[in-house]
């Protein structure tokens, strides 16, 4: 049966026309979900980036061109493309990538896992709150390589010190990320929650934590980009043939020998890594999230 | 057609043969802020639903209405007095639809029923069977973003029946909806509350869909909010908004309505 036949059987069977007329103003009022065709988002959302990237290259070629200052201190886009290409064929490159995105995304793991209880327990907790909800945004604004001379005091140069850098500039942004979405938790969810009997820690698994998602994701987001920022700082300052060779200490390597190329090369690697994993995995999935809510229009 | 005009709080309910009562509000008082120093919200409130009973509480803003229905919904407690659901915790529907954004329509009543203790392999089939109930059968899937307004207030009144209480709150559930949809949706309440028997306590402002819906209507006044007036509607179901019936009982409350708000001038 096709949709347009639905509605008259319900006419004839109710006791009023007023099922008809229902039909009709759903049929009516019924927003119908549109996919903007890949076409438009290739144009409108792929090409702007790329040509930002293709005019950031030409600059930097031009002023290389121009001898702006001499090529130790500016190497041309295609010196850095040839230190890329020997690390590629020295077989190292992708094991420096994989030691600094494993430390990171390792660390950014365990600041979830220790990020979270926290802010629900601040959230929820009155008094916990007035006593560490300011020492949490104020965490939030201390560069966490600031951190790193107390780390290694503590810890030594070792591993575990480059995950406590991470977990002091990640876990505070990450538990700060859950309190905001939890606050904006419209109270007319709570209510209607409480009315249908979810309520203590019914009411947290099945209405406030879905509820708080989407500030939840944008804390994740940032304490990600935390995380990966906290690792190159300590990376580059703390040296030891123990830590094995991940980005910030390739830098660090490159600058030691006065590579320029090299030192263009490890600062474009860590933009394109911290860039990438956002792209790939937190994007999609806050989209997803703010999409399957209504909350994400599409611009036409 | 409309029967005596009956002051008498206790007005007895439509006398069922169980007589049961599915709602019974006694001497209720209501004040925020610490006693003594706020007026009152409402003021020694009488009021008894009987089981199977459609009653609208009427009254202009500041009369405590929707602070009453959270009282009985259990979200608030009463400074004083008492209030009985002898059935357990009773349903309520709000102005806004409040359905949660992160699940379709369909699992929205999945998980009134989950809390209502329904057990898993049954809870697909009846949310569908609530659905077609409110005439929404095929919606099982759609985001709540993407049904009108007034299908989400179906759906949220299949999720307040979701729950199987027999006593379904209602605050204003239709007021931010376009007239024709109002329209058809007391039709499909007028169905649903013959077809389920349910109690019914529903809190507008509107004289019109009071006397539209109920078997009785009740006037609070304002400032403290009190019982009024109440008065039995006998007109058969379905009746029309725009009936001479309708229409004429509408006058007479409407201008109880208006004297009790005149009364506030002198203060």
């Amino acid at each position: 049966m096709s949709s347009t036949d639905t509605a008259a059987p319900l006419a004839k069977d109710g006791p009023s026309d007023s099922a008809s007329v229902e039909a009709g103003l759903d049929a009516l009022e019924t927003v119908q979900a549109q996919r903007t065709p890949v076409s438009v988002v290739l144009r409108q959302k792929v090409l702007p980036p790329v040509l930002g990237v293709v005019l950031v290259l030409a600059v930097w070629q031009i002023a290389y061109s121009l001898e702006l200052t001499t090529p130790d201190k500016l190497p041309s886009p295609a010196d850095v493309w040839d230190s890329f290409t020997e690390l590629w064929y020295a077989g190292t490159l992708l094991s420096i990538i994989w030691t600094s995105v494993w430390r990171g995304l390792s660390g950014f793991a365990l600041s979830v896992a220790i990020g979270t209880p926290i802010g629900l327990v601040v959230s929820r907790i009155k008094p916990v709150r007035a006593a560490l909800g300011p020492v949490l945004s104020g965490l939030q604004s201390l560069p966490s390589v600031a951190w790193v001379p107390a780390a290694i005091i503590w810890l030594g140069i070792t591993n575990s010190a480059m995950y406590a850098v991470i977990l002091l500039g990640a876990v505070p942004s990450i538990a700060n990320g859950l309190i905001s979405g939890i606050d904006q938790v419209p109270p007319i969810y709570l209510r209607a929650g409480q009315t249908l009997g979810a309520t203590g820690l019914r009411g947290a698994r099945h209405i406030l934590l879905p509820a708080a998602l989407p500030g939840y994701l944008s804390g994740l987001k940032q304490g990600w980009a935390f995380s990966w920022r906290s690792l190159m700082a300590a990376e580059l300052i703390a040296s030891s043939p123990d830590l094995g060779l991940g980005l910030g200490r390739y830098l660090e390597n490159q600058r030691e020998f006065t590579n320029m190329p090299g030192v263009f090369l490890g600062i474009l690697l860590i933009l394109f890594v911290g860039v990438a994993i956002d792209l790939l995995f937190f994007s999609p999935l806050e989209r997803r999230v703010l999409r399957s809510r209504g909350l994400l229009v599409n611009s036409r | 057609m409309t029967t005596a005009l009956t002051t008498s709080p206790d007005a007895p309910g439509a006398g069922r043969p169980d007589g049961d009562t599915a709602v019974r509000i006694s001497h209720v008082h209501k004040t925020f802020g610490r006693p003594g120093t706020a007026a009152p919200v409402l003021e020694d409130i009488n009021l008894t639903v009987a089981p199977g009973e459609f009653v609208t509480l009427l009254g202009a803003s500041g009369c405590g209405k929707s602070t009453l229905l959270n009282l009985v919904a259990g979200l608030d407690k009463p400074t004083s007095g008492t209030i009985e659901v002898p059935g357990g915790r009773p349903a309520l529907m709000f102005q806004d639809h409040a359905l949660f954004p992160w699940l379709t329509a369909g699992r929205n009543i999945e998980l009134a029923l989950r809390l209502a203790g329904v057990p898993k392999e049954e809870r697909r089939p009846e949310a569908e069977r609530l659905l077609e109930l409110v005439r929404l059968q095929g919606s099982y899937k759609k985001r709540v973003h993407e049904l009108s307004g007034g299908m989400r207030q179906r759906v949220a009144l299949a999720r307040s029946l979701a729950q199987g209480s027999q006593v379904l709150l209602m605050d204003e559930p239709f007021a931010a909806l376009d007239a024709i949809t109002r329209d058809v949706l007391h039709d499909e309440i007028t169905r649903i509350w013959a077809e389920k028997q349910l109690a019914v306590l529903f809190v507008t402002h509107n004289v019109r869909e009071a006397v539209r819906l109920a078997q009785r209507v009740v006037l609070l006044s304002s400032r403290p909010g009190r019982v009024a007036k109440e008065w039995r509607i006998d007109l058969p179901q379905p009746r029309r908004i725009e009936s001479a019936g309708v229409a004429d009982l509408s006058i007479e409350i409407t201008e109880e309505l208006r004297g009790e708000i005149r009364r506030h001038v002198q203060h």
